[in-house]
């Protein structure tokens, strides 16, 4: 049977050949030693599409879609509404199936694309300039942790202990990788004068709000670099980064109009002043224009970069993730204003229903009384990982279990995809218990 | 034309692009006046006005679907179309990293799969597949590498050997792993240079990273000496593995003496690159590595998979579990082919480059005139001479409707255009690029202004990059 990925003929192959002057294949293989180039592979047999999508869609049925599910789960990927237009952009081929565009006149497409995103980044977060998107928010911070260093000549980072768990041992990772030290600081906790930066996430893992100014003072008293970890959602009624004078923003873009999607393909957004430009990460693009005038687009300030500068580039990231950026760019493009506050406004006002109902039950409260936006932790009365049990035969997928740092607790995270009716039951089932 | 507006431009006060619901709930009394945003100044578009906009624009790019994507080391082959359609079932796509292991074991499993076929492909013993792109399985692995020697104790080995042809990546990987970097260089052949390994090989170096084939597009027949002299000396073997298209389904890394390589799922397992990710870089590792595996790894016992942390793990590289969508891409590409068809996948695109380099030789000098496999290295220099630059051939490649090959890399090529025609192209799509570069080639001969004043028919023609440098132009901005 031939393939359909395999466009060359038999016929093609012997013509080539003889053009070649080989009379096998095999023969252009020669450079490798005879007894390596034979590797024998224990693989499954080829199937046809039509077996494989059936297989594959058997495999995708076991798990528990959010689409038949209601689902409370945040902690660092949310289940927004995306609306289609997001889909039918990304999905064009002449975006997904292009590559970094390095050939300038033929990539106006990305290269625009990016530029649009850059922008919305820098109005959403308020800050000056933003780069084309990293791997993830952890990742993201990761290498604005190693950026504070290079610029304040420092090595050694601060990060609030409320940062997301898991973005912590990621950042550590980034910075004990890079024989730089690491301590952890809390709000009324002093911040040694050797740090290049501090870390602060806003909401909080824990969903509430943090006192950004109180934690800017500290980290600009001792001539330090504010980090900012924002949530992009929260962003349409909250404050964003540069109210609060922070002198880097990272976030998760996955919320912008990505699925949530097992966790990947996410996206790092990342933006700073003007001031550190040069030695922010990742790939940076420009306006300009050709050699008519007409404007246009290019990679710039690429000096910054692993190809071209090598061993002493900013980063060494390359590939990154160019189609979650053009998704978030559609996304804030077709909500704008009005539709980004009112998704925000809509996971505030149910997050704040769905916490003051569970708040009343019996043998549950709420941990933090603070303020927050769509994520809340709660004391149950017992286990959380029994009451996540319950909840799944209904239907529910529970919050997040996080008995391991605050007893018998649950992050719950609710968005504008809870309708009343679904908080309602879940509130039902926990006062079961 | 589109490129002469931005989404400001397009702005109107009340517009949207989507209809969202109201309120079901009583609202909650709002925040602290402090807290909140004073105003959100983001574009008001109409769903048509915005869906115009973004389709205008696609049609300024160029993709694997608009033609022929020779881009040496990229491995810009088809993306079949059928990979899309699975990756977006809701049971993939819409499922929450969070939720408890019992309720996403399809999804579990698939990954676990994957990484035993990853790990059988290469002749390793596990792989992560959490790494998000290559550069990332590049740091992955130095850090797994800087791991293993400190465990083991002993002199601290600081500095990682690459060789001259390397990928940019790879020195930027080294540093930020706190390594030094010294350098390999490569003989006359475009092979290793062994007096030079020789020389640098010392107590020092914690591993040599060597990229297989080399991005001359050469497979190095030394492997095997280069494996035992870096090994006897205490240092480790790892690939950089962006060309194994070449050899897919027919080599082992493991068996040519690495101990681990990255690997790049959006180029050889065919994932489409996305205009520049998401792509997903796994790393794979031989057993004196493998404890060393960020974290976390899929395991089965007794029919559950579930995650767990290796035992002495560089800790987490990411947020979750790697770029999963493109993994169920990946997946798909492999149980679609099997085997035997991968090794056509390898045999096909080697068949092609020397193809490609045979027809080409005539018109364009090439430095290492050998079989090569998967690419094909030529060089600008004779048409220098005549001042034609590479830049200007690869312009005027875009006049002809065909995407250049990668140019000035590797450096140790001067002018070099290196080109990589995968598998999935037909002798007859090589067979019309060879005709414009042989015209090209003429045209440089007679006409070279039209090379220097090309490209002529794209959407916009060349642009002044120094411009752009100087005085940053990296967004616009909108008042309220």
């Amino acid at each position: 049977m031939p393939s359909p990925y395999l466009p060359n003929t038999d016929a093609d192959r012997r013509a080539m050949l003889r053009e070649i002057g080989v009379s096998s294949i095999e023969e252009l293989f020669q450079d490798i030693p005879e007894k390596l180039r034979h590797a024998r592979f224990k693989l499954p047999p080829p199937l046809s599409e039509l077996e494989l999508k059936k297989e594959l869609h058997q495999l995708a049925s076991r798990n528990a879609s959010l689409d038949n599910y209601a689902c409370f789960l945040g902690g660092g990927s949310y289940r927004h509404f995306i609306p289609s237009t997001v889909e039918h952009v990304t999905g064009r081929s002449e975006f997904y199936t292009a590559y970094t565009p390095y050939q300038a006149e033929v990539s106006q497409g990305t290269l625009q694309t990016v530029y649009e995103y850059q922008s919305l980044v820098c109005q959403l977060t308020g800050m000056e300039v933003s780069n084309a998107g990293m791997y993830d928010g952890s990742t993201a911070a990761g290498e604005a942790a190693i950026m504070a260093c290079i610029i304040k000549k420092k090595n050694k980072v601060a990060v609030s202990t409320t940062v997301n768990p898991t973005y912590r041992e990621v950042i550590n990772t980034y910075v004990t990788g890079r024989n730089l030290s690491i301590e952890t600081v809390e709000l009324n906790s002093s911040l040694s004068s050797d740090c290049a930066c501090l870390i602060v996430q806003q909401p909080n893992f824990f969903g509430y709000l943090e006192e950004m100014e109180a934690y800017v003072q500290k980290a600009h008293d001792i001539g330090a670099l504010f980090i900012a970890i924002v949530d992009p959602i929260s962003l349409g009624m909250f404050k964003p980064p540069e109210d609060y004078r922070a002198d880097i923003a990272v976030a998760d873009g996955q919320a912008l109009g990505n699925p949530t999607s097992f966790g990947g393909p996410g996206l790092g957004a990342f933006a700073c002043r003007k001031e550190y430009l040069r030695q922010m990460p990742g790939r940076i693009v420009g306006k300009t224009v050709d050699v008519e005038g007409k404007p246009g687009y290019v990679m710039t300030l690429v000096t910054r970069e692993q190809y071209i500068r090598r061993e002493r580039a900013t980063s060494n990231i390359c590939t990154s993730e160019a189609l979650m950026a053009l998704a978030a760019a559609v996304y804030l493009a077709t909500l704008g204003k009005r539709g980004l506050r009112q998704v925000a406004e809509l996971c505030y006002h149910k997050a704040h229903y769905a916490a003051e109902k569970v708040a009343k039950l019996k043998g549950y409260s709420l941990v933090f009384q603070k303020p927050f936006f769509k994520e809340f932790v709660i004391r149950c009365p017992i286990a959380p990982s029994q009451i996540n049990q319950a909840l799944f035969k209904e239907g529910i997928i529970g919050g997040l279990d996080i008995s391991y740092i605050i007893d018998n607790s649950m992050l719950l995270c609710v968005t504008e995809m809870n309708t009343k009716q679904e908080i309602d039951k879940l509130v039902e089932i926990l006062g079961a218990f | 034309m589109s490129h002469y507006y931005l989404l400001p431009n397009i702005s109107q006060p009340g517009k949207i692009g989507c209809s969202l619901p109201t309120l079901d709930v009583s609202p909650a009394k709002l925040p602290p006046k402090e807290l909140l945003r004073r105003e959100l100044k983001l574009p008001e578009v109409s769903e048509v006005e915005l869906m115009r906009y973004f389709t205008a624009l696609s049609k300024l790019n160029y993709g694997v679907d608009t033609g022929f994507y020779p881009l040496g080391s990229c491995t810009m082959k088809y993306n079949p179309k059928w990979h899309e359609d699975i990756a977006k079932l809701a049971g993939f796509a819409s499922i929450h990293p969070h939720q408890p292991e019992e309720s996403v074991q399809g999804a579990l499993q698939l990954m676990f799969e994957l990484q035993e076929y990853l790990a059988e492909i290469t002749g390793m013993n596990a792989t992560s597949l959490v790494p998000i792109a290559g550069a990332h399985g590049e740091l992955t692995g130095l850090l797994m590498v800087k791991a293993y020697h400190q465990h083991r104790g002993g002199k601290a080995r600081k500095k990682i050997l690459l060789t001259d042809s390397s990928h940019g990546t790879n020195p930027a990987s080294a540093v930020m792993c706190g390594f030094e970097i010294g350098v390999v260089a490569s003989d006359s052949e475009g092979n290793v240079d062994m007096k030079s390994l020789e020389s640098v090989m010392n107590e020092e170096v914690a591993a040599l990273t060597l990229t297989m084939p080399t991005t001359l597009g050469l497979f190095d027949p030394q492997i095997v000496e280069i494996s035992q002299l870096v090994h006897e000396r205490g240092g480790l073997l790892g690939a950089d593995g962006a060309n194994l298209n070449a050899f897919l389904g027919r080599v082992k890394f493991g068996e040519l003496g690495y101990d681990y390589v990255q690997l790049n799922l959006h180029k050889t397992f065919s994932t489409p690159h996305g205009g520049g990710g998401p792509g997903s870089g796994p790393v794979c590792a031989k057993e004196n590595l493998t404890d060393f595996l960020p974290s976390p790894l899929v395991t089965k016992n007794n029919g559950k998979y579930k995650f767990v942390s290796p035992a002495k793990s560089i800790g987490r590289i990411a947020n979750f579990y790697g770029n999963f969508g493109v993994m169920v891409k990946a997946y798909a590409y492999i149980r679609s082919l099997g085997a035997e068809g991968l090794k056509e996948v390898s045999e096909n695109a080697v068949l092609n480059a020397n193809y490609l380099k045979e027809r080409l030789k005539p018109y364009y000098y090439l430095p290492y005139d050998r079989t090569c496999m998967h690419e094909v290295v030529f060089s600008g220099k004779r048409q220098k001479v005549k001042g034609v630059h590479t830049l200007d051939i690869a312009k005027r490649l875009l006049d002809y409707g065909l995407h250049p090959p990668t140019v000035y890399f590797p450096l140790i090529v001067d002018e070099a255009l290196m080109t990589e025609p995968n598998e999935t192209e037909s002798k007859q799509t090589l067979d019309a690029y060879i005709e414009a570069m042989k015209e090209i080639a003429r045209e440089a001969e007679e006409n070279p202004e039209i090379l220097h004043s090309a490209p002529h028919n794209t959407p916009v023609r060349r642009l002044d990059d120094v411009r752009a440098a100087r005085n940053p132009d990296l967004r616009w901005e909108m008042r309220s």
